[in-house]
């Protein structure tokens, strides 16, 4: 686009937005990356320039009754939360995709709303709710509860994923003599896998990371680590909690890397069955 | 679907109506006094009300102290009126000794406030069935004696100042989030794919991670001790730390930060699919370079420009704990008060009142978003 008939003004332009986007990346990504090496550190300050490399504060982590249930409670939740969202979010797309019913539109909103109702209302009518029933201060009430906070993010990615399904397949594959239920294992499911799966790491981070419901709702024996992180950071904040935001960090990084894997994946069966439907 | 649907009546549905249900349904103070209540429902509300009230009332105190469940009711009418708690405490204690005289008289000797029209008036709008109490107290209103609505006294008012400073804090970080994140998005934009990529890789890195862990490098970051006063006092730069923390420059800097990802994205890509032909033909026709920008490639970026400020602004007016962990006392948005009175005063009304204010701004926008830009066009990652 550029050519040799750029004035100076605009070359000053260019110039200067390539330094502001710089700027604006870099207070994106520097606070993020600044707690890391903290959390290495052999003294005890949060600041720079660190007196040595240790790794005391992960020791501190691993041993600590504060931190270590936390993980164990956030794995428990996260994963049992994530299988209910992905099955009934998955089966809900699939519904939402095959049938063109009345009030389809509605009910889209319906169930892509716990993503945008803020959470705080969520969790205070969860809290009202599951008080008579005992699921609070319990595990139950807590995997319901992300339960609902991450169902949108499989519908949604579900239902992207199906949007590029080409129904012809079925047509085919039932041709063939496959029955409906063989024609969805066979064909549908590997096809909106990736989406499926996807989805799934979505609601897993959705409920990694949900830190007012397990406020409000979870008892003393269920504390997630973004509930412990919080009431660390409320606290006396110490280094053991840069350690704990450093692996955090890293399980981001996975996350991200698997959707994006998924994502390739997606496109690569995509051109595959539409390269099929050609020959 | 079916059973996702039946699943989220049973916990999103069911649950948040419930909740809100408790804003105007209140059976509290009906069911802890129930004999003056039905005596109440009869009065007309213009005299004092009949003996057979007062004696009903006495009943009730009684009963209630009894049952341990007067300062319930207690709490519910000093809600609407401060000193009513003891007000009912002092005539419980009273009643539970020797009383002589007619229970009008009773009553007038243990406090002067029960010849008050609306000492029995406030009794009477917190027994009704139906109360729009709470409502109007989310919007600093009550309502007095004769039932007409009028304004908290000043001192007590707090909502409207929490409503206006939460939407105050969403627009500021709205506005912020779209003069840098539209530069941004314009110039990943005319970059070639490979560069592109590793650019929108650094705009995601912060929107996968942990919510928290952004919070703790920003209290890391600005803190008393923290980095950045270390280095501002060890460059000379101040001689004494700033305070950056626990105010609200903190709470705007800490939620540009989470939120800036939402509007980048949406605006990168409108703007890909902008060909940069329509540019040349603009200056190929004589306009200058920034007319042309301003007359034919900002108008066509507007569709990204709503997605992103709506996202932004929507998910900003329920925030929590960016500026509960950040933020001082005077920077709290409703979030925190909904929360504050659901479990820690367990004020139900009040926190489904400021419920009911939350959730409609929000269900509004989101309406709107659908509108702009439909809601089954929603894209993750």
């Amino acid at each position: 686009m550029r050519d040799g008939t750029d004035t100076l003004g605009q070359r000053f332009a260019a110039g200067g937005l390539a330094v502001l986007t710089a700027l604006v990346l870099a207070f994106l990504v520097a606070p993020i990356l600044i707690v890391i090496p903290l959390s290495f550190s052999s003294g005890s300050f949060l600041y720079y320039p660190l007196p040595g490399l240790s790794l005391r504060w992960y020791h501190d982590f691993f041993t600590s009754t504060f931190w270590l249930p936390s993980v164990w409670n956030s794995l428990i939740v996260g994963t049992s939360a994530t299988v209910l969202a992905t099955a009934l979010g998955t089966l809900a797309a699939l519904g939402m995709w095959r049938a063109r019913f009345p009030g389809r539109r509605l009910i889209l909103a319906l169930v892509i709303a716990p993503m945008v109702v803020p959470v705080v209302i969520i969790a205070v009518g969860v809290y009202f709710a599951f008080a008579p029933l005992g699921l609070n201060d319990g595990y139950a009430g807590l995997i319901l509860a992300h339960t609902t906070l991450g169902v949108p993010f499989v519908v949604v990615t579900v239902l992207a994923t199906l949007s590029g399904f080409d129904r012809t397949l079925l047509r085919a594959a039932a041709s063939l003599g496959a029955r409906p239920l063989t024609a969805f294992r066979r064909v549908t499911l590997p096809l909106i896998l990736p989406g499926v799966a996807s989805g799934a790491v979505f609601a897993f981070a959705a409920s990694f990371d949900e830190v007012v419901v397990a406020l409000l709702i979870a008892g003393p024996g269920q504390r997630t680590l973004p509930r412990q992180m919080f009431a660390g950071i409320n606290d006396n904040i110490s280094l053991t909690i840069t350690a704990a935001a450093t692996m955090l960090i890293a399980i981001s990084l996975l996350l991200m890397v698997a959707v994006e894997a998924l994502r390739r994946r997606s496109e690569r069966l995509r051109r595959a069955a539409a390269h099929v439907r050609v020959l | 679907m079916l059973p996702l649907f039946l699943f989220l009546l049973a916990t999103f549905i069911v649950p948040i109506g419930a909740m809100l249900g408790r804003a105007f349904f209140d059976r509290e103070v009906a069911e802890i006094l129930p004999r003056v209540t039905s005596e109440l429902a009869l009065w007309d509300g213009r005299a004092l009300p009949p003996d057979a009230a007062y004696s009903a009332l006495i009943e009730d105190v009684r009963a209630a102290r009894e049952a341990g469940t007067l300062a319930s009711a207690a709490t519910r009418l000093n809600y609407d009126v401060a000193g009513f708690r003891t007000l009912l405490f002092a005539t419980g204690r009273r009643l539970g000794g020797e009383v002589a005289g007619s229970p009008r008289e009773i009553l007038g000797a243990i406090d002067p406030k029960w010849n008050d029209l609306e000492t029995w008036a406030v009794i009477r709008r917190a027994a009704a069935p139906v109360t729009d109490f709470y409502l109007l107290a989310a919007l600093d209103l009550r309502r007095d004696a004769n039932g007409s609505i009028t304004a908290t006294p000043p001192e007590q008012a707090v909502f409207r100042n929490v409503l206006g400073r939460t939407l105050w804090i969403s627009g500021i970080v709205t506005l912020v989030c779209l003069l840098l994140g539209y530069p941004v998005a314009y110039f990943i934009a005319r970059q070639p794919p490979g560069r592109a990529a590793v650019l929108l890789f650094l705009v995601l890195l912060p929107f996968w991670t942990s919510l928290l862990v952004r919070t703790v490098a920003w209290v890391v970051l600005l803190q008393r001790e923290g980095i950045l006063n270390n280095l501002f006092l060890s460059l000379g730069l101040v001689n004494e730390p700033v305070r950056m923390i626990f105010n609200r420059f903190a709470v705007y800097v800490a939620m540009v930060h989470v939120l800036l990802p939402f509007m980048v994205l949406p605006v990168y890509a409108v703007m890909k699919g902008i060909s940069p032909s329509h540019l040349r033909a603009a200056s190929s026709l004589g306009a200058a370079p920034f007319t042309a920008f301003r007359r034919v490639y900002v108008p066509q970026t507007l569709p990204g420009v709503g997605a992103g400020c709506l996202m932004v602004f929507i998910q900003a007016l329920g925030y929590y704990i960016t500026p509960a962990l950040v933020g001082g006392a005077d920077d709290q948005m409703i979030s925190y008060f909904i929360a504050f009175y659901a479990s820690k005063t367990v004020n139900w009304g009040m926190a489904a009142a400021l419920s009911i204010m939350l959730l409609a701004a929000t269900l509004a926008l989101y309406a709107v978003y659908d509108r702009m830009v439909g809601i089954d066009k929603m894209r993750l990652g």
